[in-house]
């Protein structure tokens, strides 16, 4: 009974002590931001812009709204959507600092309003339109509200990536478009140029002539992303144990929330879109979580069972001494 | 000379007895080393920490033959190679990392149960200062451990207590050149804090040990009341078969029996942690690479390292340099600030019994600040918390000194 008393003591200090430097520590620390269950509709980017931007971004949202419920027409949408290829088609080059990504499951990983938008105009979509003081006509894709202007061509346009463009998508695939033009993954195998080639060295001279070229056309990518975004972005191998879940969530979902002024885009996935890329980061940020829940269970059963016989032998050793 | 049974067969227990006496040793190691029957769980604590000691060391063998001490590959060789690539590597990475947090939780029960039961005292004074060695020798060894993973955290918390060897404004820079190799953290540092993990500390870590086991032998532990035992008339008791009579217990099989129960219980809680819990041992900001050109926005130590980086923290430079330099050394005088003569719990000792527990709630409070940033009422928490400490050292010498002998 005394030895419990005294366990319950000591038990009691050290989860007041764990309270105290994990789950309270962490939450004076950083500050607390409620995610928008993935709603593209303006409202947060209203609450972040400078005070004179306020009513022409709720002008800009109340059209993406406006669009949103027009009828679209697949059919229609496959002409415009040639239009994106000019850009976005495989082997895409750098253009503007960064390689446009493949569309191949854009309906599946994006959001509808969101992609509205990003069409009418990719800065204000995107919530960087902060650091085009010049016009968002400068951002990379920014010519694209030129090219379609038509609110039912977007519509369109939007209805075709959301039937033909939204098959299974795979957590790497969905990361390699939504992230992979700017994060490189190494965990992964990625650069920002895609899957990192197989190669060969040279059996006389040991050095592998190809390799060397595809890391000099990486650097280049890098350092034009470098130039277009301020700093490099970082490599995302192991963000998933650098950040909490809920930090990746909120971030992702609108990067401003939580780093203001960033360059990073927000990316405007959708419920099955954000599942995917964190799954990825998952698995190369935390490889092990499936061998842990296969073995810890029987260990866990082997130290009850030692435990338990350890307690019989006690018993024994002890039981003519009191 | 010595004799030698001329018949006994190589390695047969005479031939072993003849040449290393191991009846003997088993004697006075294990079998006629007696225990007090009076005591709790909490002197199992010591055989945790051997356990403990020995998982880490187990664990760290196994990491090493994969980790590389370089700046541009060790944030991968741990992260990537160990984590992903290596068989199981991450079952002994989640083992070394719980186990060194968990080390410290043990210790810190282990060292309050020493004051609080005052088994620091008359004869036992060089059991508790070989404890303090093994507390800094830990500190250290966790401290290099640290660096190695070489992230955000390794690189700034190194720049951060390297810096404190600059004494404030006697601005000792070329000490802290010479302890990192370098103007900032880097190769040399890293280098240099992976022998003293892999070599040095470690190996200094297994005297020390010896050395605190040695400590025990003649005084013995003590036990819940602080009864002073007659270890020889016990035994006596003990060896005649009165074991109910005699207040002592063999070492082994009696004790160690207990021991290897409660080491059974600490293993379950431990290896739940390893499995389904270890991030509270491996801190987030690490595991972003180290980058000198970016100040993560909160640099704290280990929680082990809290309270005394909150002693340092509140005050300006010079005197929380000072105020910290006391908090290092202050523990090991605990045998000569504590004047009274009574061996007995806290419990029973008055106003030590507040002191006890005083201290006990000040460090915890100090080891909550340390980690919050150092803002308005946490910084005024802060300060409050280190002045009383340091407060409670002082007072204690003069209550002791007042206490009535039981
Ligand atoms: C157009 C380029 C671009 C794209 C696309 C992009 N990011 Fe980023 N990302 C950045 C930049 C630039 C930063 C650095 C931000 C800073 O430090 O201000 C960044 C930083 C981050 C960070 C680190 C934030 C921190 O706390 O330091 C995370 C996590 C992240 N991005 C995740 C993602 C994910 C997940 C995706 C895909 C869904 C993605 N990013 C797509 C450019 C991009
Ligand atoms: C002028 C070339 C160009 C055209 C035309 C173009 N894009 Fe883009 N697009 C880009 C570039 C460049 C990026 C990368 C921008 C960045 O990361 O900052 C991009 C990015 C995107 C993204 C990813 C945004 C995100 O959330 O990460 C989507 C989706 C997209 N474009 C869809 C389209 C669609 C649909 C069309 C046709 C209606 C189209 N684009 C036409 C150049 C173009
Ligand atoms: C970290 C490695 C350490 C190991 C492996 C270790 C091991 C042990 C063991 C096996 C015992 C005997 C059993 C027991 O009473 O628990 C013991 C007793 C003791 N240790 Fe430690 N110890 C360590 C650290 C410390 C520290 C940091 C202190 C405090 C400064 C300390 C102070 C004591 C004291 C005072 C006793 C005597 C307890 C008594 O007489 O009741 N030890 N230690």
């Amino acid at each position: 009974m005394r030895e419990l008393k005294i366990f319950a003591i000591v038990a009691a200090f050290t989860l007041i002590l764990y309270w105290g430097v994990e789950p309270f520590a962490h939450s004076q620390m950083h500050k607390h931001v409620e995610g928008n269950n993935l709603v593209y509709n303006g409202k947060v980017d209203m609450e972040e812009c400078a005070a004179d931007k306020k009513e022409s971004k709720k002008a800009f949202w109340d059209d993406v709204q406006k669009i949103a419920d027009l009828k679209g027409d697949p059919v229609a949408g496959e002409g415009t959507y040639a239009m994106c290829m000019g850009c976005h088609m495989e082997g895409a080059v750098n253009m503007g600092g960064v390689t446009p990504p493949s569309l191949e499951h854009a309906g599946a990983i994006y959001d509808k309003n969101f992609l509205i938008a990003l069409i009418k105009d990719p800065a204000i979509a995107t919530n960087v339109d902060h650091t085009y003081p010049n016009g968002t006509m400068l951002h990379p894709m920014g010519s694209i509200s030129t090219m379609v202007t038509q609110p039912q061509d977007i519509a369109n346009v939007v209805a075709y990536l959301q039937t033909k463009k939204a098959g299974e998508v795979t957590p790497k695939e969905a990361f390699t478009e939504a992230c992979g033009r700017c994060h490189a993954n190494r965990y992964g195998g990625l650069t920002q140029l895609g899957e990192i080639p197989k190669t060969k060295s040279n059996i006389k001279t040991g050095k592998d002539l190809d390799r060397m070229k595809y890391d000099q056309k990486v650097a280049e990518e890098q350092a034009s992303l470098a130039e277009y975004l301020g700093k490099l972005p970082p490599d995302l191998s192991i963000i998933y144990r650098a950040r909490s879940e809920h930090f990746l969530h909120t971030f992702i979902e609108d990067p401003q929330s939580q780093l203001p002024g960033t360059a990073m885009p927000r990316t405007g996935l959708n419920e099955e879109g954000m599942e995917k890329v964190l799954a990825y980061l998952e698995e190369t940020g935390d490889s092990s979580k499936q061998q842990r829940e296969a073995v810890g269970p029987y260990v866990l059963i082997f130290f009850i069972v030692f435990t338990f016989l350890a307690l019989l032998w006690k018993k024994y050793q002890w039981r003519d001494v009191h | 000379m010595a004799h030698f049974d001329e018949k006994a067969k190589p390695f047969s227990h005479q031939w072993l007895n003849d040449r290393l006496a191991v009846d003997t040793l088993k004697r006075v190691l294990s079998t006629e080393y007696w225990i007090p029957k009076n005591i709790n769980f909490l002197w199992a604590m010591g055989m945790v920490l051997a356990a403990t000691f020995g998982l880490l060391l187990i664990s760290g063998i196994f990491l090493l033959m994969y980790y590389q001490p370089n700046v541009n590959t060790a944030f991968d060789s741990v992260n990537y190679t160990i984590m992903t690539e290596v068989g199981y590597g991450w079952l002994w990475r989640h083992i070394h990392g719980v186990g060194a947090s968990i080390v410290f939780l043990i210790i810190y029960i282990h060292m309050f149960t020493g004051i609080y039961y005052g088994s620091y005292k008359k004869g036992r004074e060089l059991i508790w200062i070989s404890g303090m060695l093994l507390f800094v020798l830990f500190s250290a060894e966790a401290f290099s451990g640290y660096m190695l993973p070489w992230g955000q955290m390794s690189y700034w918390a190194g720049m951060v207590i390297t810096n404190l060897f600059s004494g404030g404004s006697l601005h000792a820079d070329f000490l802290v050149e010479w302890i990192r190799g370098d103007y900032v953290p880097g190769q040399a540092f890293l280098n240099r804090f992976f022998m003293l993990h892999v070599l040095l500390l470690p190996l200094a870590i297994i005297g020390v040990i010896v050395l605190h086991f040695g400590t025990l032998r003649i005084p013995h532990v003590n036990n819940q009341t602080g009864e002073a035992i007659d270890f020889e008339e016990a035994a006596e008791l003990y060896k005649a078969g009165k074991k109910k009579e005699s207040k002592v217990i063999p070492f082994n099989p009696v004790f160690l029996s207990k021991d290897v129960f409660v080491m059974g219980v600490y293993f379950i809680l431990f290896f739940y942690l390893v499995f389904y819990h270890f991030e509270f041992a491996m801190d987030p900001v690490n595991f972003d690479p180290a980058d000198g050109l970016k100040t993560p926005a909160h640099i704290y130590p280990e929680w082990y390292f809290l309270w005394s980086y909150e002693i340092l923290r509140p005050f300006p430079t010079d005197p929380g340099l000072i105020a910290f330099g006391f908090a290092q050394v202050i523990f090991f005088l605990l045998p000569f600030l504590d004047r009274s003569p009574n061996v007995a719990p806290a419990g029973r000792r008055g106003m030590f019994n507040l002191w006890f527990w005083l201290m006990l709630v000040d460090m915890i409070v100090l080891t909550f600040m340390g980690k919050l940033p150092p803002e308005g009422i946490w910084s005024t928490i802060g300060l409050v918390a280190a002045i009383t400490f340091i407060g409670l050292w002082v007072a204690l010498p003069i209550i002791t000194k007042l206490e009535k002998k039981l």
